[in-house]
C-alpha cells in the first residue's frame, strides 16, 4: 500500500527546512526525529499534558495534535530557539548522562534563568512545553499577577514541582526589581 | 594515610540553596532522555497487549503482520525459548514468623493466559514506531474470556475466580505482626473506636513515560541498554543473568529521566527484558517508548486497601492500643513481595506512643495491573487509618483534634523508639531520632489554628460559608539499606568527577552530591560533574527508591570525598615539603597556609599522582581518587505535620485551599531549595490522591478512565501556594545527619483532606464520617446529602 508523501517547507528557530513526509507524521515526531530537535518532549500524545507545546507563527500549539504538513509555510519555535546560541540541531550521538556546564548564564533566556534561580524544574521533562506556553503568554501579558500566571499555566501538567516554584520564576522575571516571593 | 581527614571548617555549599548544575541542559532542550537517542540501524518496537483482564489464549496468528512492509520481526511467548520464564522476585518477604507468601511474578509475554488487561502478548519490531503500531492491528489472537476477579473485597472470597490456578481466595500473602499484648493493654479502655476505612492510591504518572533502547555490539559482544529505570545497577545484574552474559558485558544507562516516583522501579518490566533480548537476536538497535495509554495499564500503580481498625483509649485520650485487619490489592502479580502492605502496617503507629498493636493483612491477587510502590508506597494508607482514628476518638472524648495528638506524640527523650515489628528493610521498625511536639506546635501556629476555630470559622459560618481546618502528623521511614557507593576523582583538568550507582529522576543529585564533594575539595559546586545511573561509570548499587538516594549515596559521596581530600593534602604536603596540617584546599588549588610558596592547582596535583615513568612507593594507588560504600544499620525516620484551611462551594462541592502549611523535619538539609521542591511536589501528588485521582475499573477489570483527560492530575489551579517551615533533628544513622524527604510531602494529605472537609461541611454533627480516600466533588455531594453513616459503630 503506497502512501502519498507530502513535502513540508517550514522555518524552525530561524532555519529553513524542507522534508518529504507521510501525511500522518505528527509535528512532535517531525521536530524530534526528522529535525533532531529533541528538546520538544512528548508526554501524553493526546493533547492534555502540554509537554510538546511549541510556537507556530507565535501561538502556542500542541505538537502532538498537529500533523507535520500543517506547518507548511509556517514559522515554528521550539525550546532550542529560546536562547539563541543553542538553536543549532543537537548532535544526536548518545552522550554521557553527566551534565557538563557547557551552557553558561549568558546562554539562557531570562525566563530560563528565572526557572533555574527559582528551582522551577525538577526532572525537566515538562519544562520545554511550559517555557513555550509562558513565552507566548508573557508576550501578551508582560506583567501578570499570580492568578493570571496560574491560569496560563493550567494547561501544562508538571508532576514534580507542585507549580509553586514555576509561578515564582514567572513572578521574578516579570518583576525583576522587587523579585518574586518564595515562602 | 597518616592523618584522619579534617573537613574544612566552613561549609560553603553543603546546607546552602545552590541552584542546580543540571538546569542549563534541561532548560535549553539539550538534556538526553531515552527517546532522544538515535542509534545506528535502530528499529522500533511496539507491544500487543491483552484487551481482556482474564482470558485463555487459544491461538495467535502473526502471518499478516509479518507480511507488512517495514516489519522486521514479531515475537510471541513461543518464540522466546528458554528466555521465557517468570521474572525473579524483586523484594523477597522479610522473615516474619507464620507468614504466608505465594510468589507469582510477571512473564515477558503471556503464554497460555492473560491475567490483566494490558498484559503484553506479542512484540513487533519495525522500521518506525508508526509501522510497528500498524502491525499490531494485523495480529489475530483468539481468546476465551475467563471469569474476572476485579474488586478487592470479592476477589478475597473463596468463591472468587482464581487469578492464578490453585490459590483459593487469591491469597498472595497473609501476615500478622504485633507489639505488646493488645488484649491486656486495652482491657480497661474508656472507649474503643471502630471503623472500616478504604484508601486508594493512584498512579505516579511521571511526565515522561517509560522507555528502553538497546544495542548489542557483535564485535565487542557487549550489550548497552538505555532505560528510564530507577535502578540501573540492579537492572544490569538481572539482564546479564537472564541473557546469559557476563555482568561486565552489560551496560545500563539511565540518562536524564523524566520523573519516576516508583513507577520506573520495577525490575523486570517485560519491556526491560524483551527489548534487549530482541536487540541481541536481531543484531540491531531496538527502541521502545511507551505511550500514555499503555502507561495506564503497563506501568505499576498503587490501588486500594480495606481496613477494619479499632483504637482503644483511656479517658484522657491516650492510646492504649490499635488493632487492624486489612486487605491489600496486589494486582495480577506480586514482584514487590510485601513492600507496600508492610509499609502500611508499619505506618499505622505514626508519631504516637502506641503501647500495643495487633495487625493482620491479606494481600490479594486481582485481575488488574501490578501494584508496586508509588511515592509513599503504602504509607498513605496506614497514615490515613491512624489519623482518622485520632480524629474520631477526639470527637467521642470531647477533646480538641490538636490536643489529642499533643497528648499522644512520642516524647523527645524516648528515642530511639523500637516497635517490635519488622519494617520493609528486614530490620525492627525503629525511629532513630525526632522531636515531634515542636513540629505540631509550629504547624498550628502557622495555620492560625486557635484563632481560626475561635473567631474566623464561626464568623464565616455565620455568613453561610463552608470552611474547615485540618491538622495531621506523620512520620516516614527513609534512607534504608542495603548500601550505595560513590567514586570521587580529581581530574587533571581540575574538575571533580563524582559517580554513583543510583539513578536520578529530577531530585537534583547532580547538584546535592556536588555540594557535598565541593566543600571537601575546596572547589565550587559548579566544578563537580556528577554521573548517576551509568553502570560503566559506577558498577555497584541498589537504586533510587524509599527516599534513600540522598541519604545513602550522599553519605558514600561524603566519605569518598573525605578520602580524596586526605590523598590530596598528603600529596600536596610532599610537594611543598611541609606537614599535611599546613595544607589548605581552596579555590581549586592546594596552598601551604602562611607560606609564600606558589599554590598548585588540583589538576596538576592529579597529574603528579599518576606518574608515567619512574618508580612509586610500594602500595601507592594512582590518581586522586577514592571509592566508598555506605550501608546504614537501619533506616532513618523523618517527620512532619501538615495543616490546611479549606473552603467548599456548597453548590458545586469544588474546593478552594485557602492556606496550606507544612512543617517538616528531614534532619540536616543538603540544599534547602531542593528540599522545598521535593515537599511541594509531594503535596501536589497528595492533593491529586486525596481529591482528583482515581483509577476506575469495572467488574470486568477494564480501566474506564485511562486518559489524562479522565484521570485528573492536579494543575496549577488545584495546587495552592504552600507555607513551609523546617525543624532539624539530625539523623543518628549517618555522618551527615540527613534523612530522606522524597516521599514525605505526599503521605499525610489524604487524612488532612478528610478532616478539613468533614469540618467544613460539619459532617460529624450529622453523624457522617469520612472514612475513604479519594474524595471528589461528586463524592462530597453524596456524603453531604447522606443520612448518618451505618459504619458509625464505635462504642
Amino acid at each position: 500500500m503506497m502512501v502519498k508523501l507530502l513535502t513540508v517547507s517550514t522555518r524552525v528557530n530561524g532555519t529553513d527546512y524542507k522534508r518529504v513526509v507521510e501525511p500522518r507524521l505528527l509535528l512532535s515526531d517531525f521536530l524530534r526525529h526528522e529535525l533532531g530537535l529533541t528538546g520538544t518532549h512528548v508526554g501524553c500524545e493526546h493533547g492534555v499534558c502540554g509537554a510538546c507545546t511549541v510556537l507556530v507563527d507565535g501561538l502556542p500549539m500542541r505538537a502532538c495534535l498537529m500533523f507535520a504538513p500543517q506547518v507548511e509555510g509556517c514559522e515554528v519555535m521550539t525550546v532550542e530557539g529560546l536562547a539563541p546560541r543553542n538553536s543549532a540541531p543537537r548532535n544526536s550521538a548518545p552522550r554521557n548522562s553527566a551534565p557538563k556546564n557547557s551552557t553558561t548564564d549568558g546562554d539562557l533566556h531570562p525566563l530560563q534563568a528565572a526557572f533555574r534561580d527559582a528551582h522551577g524544574l525538577q526532572c525537566g521533562f515538562c519544562t520545554p512545553g511550559i517555557l513555550m506556553t509562558l513565552t507566548a503568554f508573557l508576550e501578551a501579558n508582560p506583567t501578570p499577577d499570580e492568578a493570571e500566571i496560574r491560569e496560563a499555566l493550567s494547561g501544562n501538567l508538571c508532576r514534580c514541582t507542585g507549580y509553586q516554584h514555576i509561578v515564582d520564576a514567572v513572578l521574578a522575571v516579570t518583576r525583576p526589581r522587587d523579585g518574586g516571593t518564595r515562602s | 594515610m597518616s592523618t584522619p581527614p579534617t573537613k574544612p571548617a566552613v561549609n560553603r555549599y553543603f546546607g546552602a540553596s545552590v541552584t542546580r548544575n543540571e538546569d542549563p541542559a534541561l532548560l535549553t532542550g539539550q538534556a538526553l532522555f531515552v527517546d532522544d537517542l538515535v542509534l545506528a540501524e535502530m528499529w522500533h518496537a511496539a507491544l500487543l497487549r491483552s484487551p481482556h483482564a482474564h482470558a485463555r489464549i487459544d491461538s495467535i496468528d502473526v502471518t499478516a503482520a509479518k507480511a507488512r512492509d517495514g516489519v522486521l520481526a514479531i515475537y510471541t511467548a513461543a518464540d522466546l525459548g528458554d528466555f521465557w520464564r517468570p521474572a525473579p522476585l524483586v523484594v523477597p518477604p522479610p522473615p516474619i514468623p507464620g507468614m504466608v507468601f505465594n510468589q507469582r511474578t510477571q512473564v515477558p509475554l503471556a503464554k497460555d493466559k492473560v491475567c490483566y488487561a494490558g498484559e503484553p502478548v506479542a512484540l513487533v519490531v519495525a522500521e518506525s514506531r508508526y509501522v510497528a503500531e500498524d502491525a499490531l492491528g494485523d495480529i489475530v489472537v483468539d481468546y476465551t474470556s475467563l471469569p474476572v476477579a476485579a474488586e478487592l473485597a470479592t476477589a478475597a472470597s473463596d468463591e472468587a475466580p482464581e487469578v492464578h490456578e490453585g490459590l483459593a481466595g487469591n491469597v498472595a500473602a497473609h501476615v500478622h505482626q504485633s507489639k505488646g499484648d493488645y488484649g491486656a493493654a486495652t482491657a480497661g479502655a474508656a472507649t474503643v473506636i471502630r471503623r472500616r476505612f478504604t484508601y486508594e492510591h493512584g498512579m505516579a504518572h511521571p511526565m515522561e513515560t517509560r522507555g528502553v533502547a538497546a544495542q548489542f555490539d557483535r564485535k565487542t559482544q557487549r550489550l548497552t541498554v538505555w532505560a528510564t529505570t530507577q535502578a540501573p545497577a540492579s537492572l544490569r545484574g538481572g539482564l546479564a543473568t537472564l541473557l546469559g552474559l557476563g555482568e561486565r558485558d552489560v551496560r545500563v544507562v539511565a540518562p536524564f529521566v523524566g520523573g519516576g516516583f516508583g513507577a520506573k522501579l520495577l525490575m523486570y518490566y517485560p519491556e526491560e527484558l524483551l527489548v534487549p533480548w530482541a536487540a541481541r537476536q536481531l543484531g540491531r538497535a531496538v527502541k521502545w517508548i511507551e505511550d500514555r495509554g499503555e502507561h495506564f495499564l503497563a506501568t505499576t500503580q498503587e490501588r486500594g486497601q480495606i481496613h477494619d481498625a479499632e483504637m482503644a483509649l483511656d479517658e484522657d485520650g491516650r492510646i492504649l492500643g490499635i488493632r487492624d485487619v486489612f486487605l491489600h490489592d496486589t494486582g495480577a502479580y506480586n514482584p514487590y513481595g510485601l513492600t507496600v502492605p508492610i509499609n502500611s502496617q508499619c505506618s499505622i503507629l505514626g508519631p504516637y506512643d502506641v503501647p500495643a498493636y495487633d495487625s493482620t493483612f491479606t494481600a490479594v491477587f486481582t485481575n488488574k495491573p501490578i501494584v508496586a510502590p508509588y511515592r509513599g508506597a503504602g504509607r498513605q494508607h496506614g497514615v490515613f487509618v491512624i489519623e482518622r482514628l485520632m480524629d474520631i476518638a477526639a470527637r467521642e472524648l470531647g477533646i480538641d483534634r490538636a490536643e489529642i495528638r499533643r497528648r499522644n506524640l512520642i516524647a523527645a527523650d524516648a528515642f530511639p523508639v523500637k516497635h517490635e515489628i519488622m519494617f520493609q528493610d528486614f530490620t525492627e521498625l525503629t525511629y532513630d531520632s525526632g522531636d515531634y511536639q515542636p513540629i505540631l506546635e509550629r504547624a498550628l501556629e502557622l495555620i492560625g489554628y486557635d484563632k481560626f476555630i475561635a473567631e474566623e470559622q464561626p464568623a464565616l459560618r455565620a455568613a453561610g460559608r463552608k470552611v474547615g481546618v485540618g491538622i495531621v502528623c506523620y512520620i516516614e521511614g527513609t534512607g534504608i539499606g542495603p548500601y550505595e557507593g560513590a567514586r570521587v576523582q580529581i581530574q587533571t583538568n581540575g574538575r571533580i568527577a563524582v559517580a554513583t550507582g543510583i539513578g536520578t529522576q529530577g531530585q537534583g543529585h547532580f547538584t546535592s552530591f556536588a555540594q557535598i564533594a565541593a566543600d571537601w575539595l575546596g572547589v565550587s559546586a559548579r566544578e563537580v560533574d556528577v554521573t548517576t545511573g551509568d553502570t560503566d561509570q559506577f558498577y555497584w548499587g541498589a537504586g533510587t527508591f524509599a527516599s534513600r538516594g540522598a541519604v545513602v549515596a550522599g553519605n558514600a559521596v561524603n566519605q569518598a570525598a573525605a578520602a580524596v581530600h586526605d590523598k590530596a593534602v598528603t600529596l600536596a604536603a610532599e610537594h611543598f615539603g611541609c606537614a599535611v596540617t599546613e595544607i589548605v584546599l581552596e579555590d581549586g588549588v592546594a596552598r601551604r597556609s602562611g607560606a609564600p610558596d606558589e599554590p598548585i592547582g588540583l589538576g596538576d596535583l592529579a597529574r603528579l599522582a599518576n606518574p608515567m615513568r619512574g618508580a612509586v612507593k610500594p602500595g601507592t594507588e594512582p590518581g586522586l581518587e577514592a571509592t566508598r560504600y555506605f550501608g546504614p544499620e537501619s533506616g532513618t525516620t523523618a517527620s512532619g505535620a501538615h495543616a490546611m484551611i479549606v473552603e467548599v462551594d456548597p453548590e458545586t462541592m469544588m474546593i478552594e485551599i485557602r492556606k496550606y502549611v507544612v512543617v517538616h523535619d528531614c534532619g540536616t538539609a543538603i540544599n534547602p531549595l531542593l528540599v522545598e521542591g521535593q515537599i511541594h511536589g509531594g503535596v501536589a501528588q497528595g492533593i491529586g490522591n486525596a481529591f482528583y485521582e482515581q483509577l476506575v475499573f469495572d467488574n470486568d477489570g477494564q480501566l474506564l478512565n485511562g486518559t489524562l483527560a479522565d484521570y485528573l492530575i492536579p494543575t496549577s489551579l488545584d495546587v495552592p501556594r504552600m507555607t513551609l517551615d523546617h525543624t532539624v533533628t539530625p539523623s543518628t544513622r549517618n555522618e551527615l545527619g540527613i534523612k530522606g524527604v522524597g516521599e514525605a510531602g505526599a503521605i499525610p494529605v489524604g487524612p488532612l483532606f478528610a478532616q478539613a472537609l468533614e469540618d467544613a461541611l460539619e459532617l460529624p454533627s450529622r453523624g457522617v464520617d469520612i472514612v475513604e480516600i479519594p474524595l471528589s466533588p461528586n463524592r462530597l455531594w453524596e456524603l453531604n446529602s447522606s443520612e448518618p453513616s451505618s459504619t458509625s459503630d464505635g462504642d
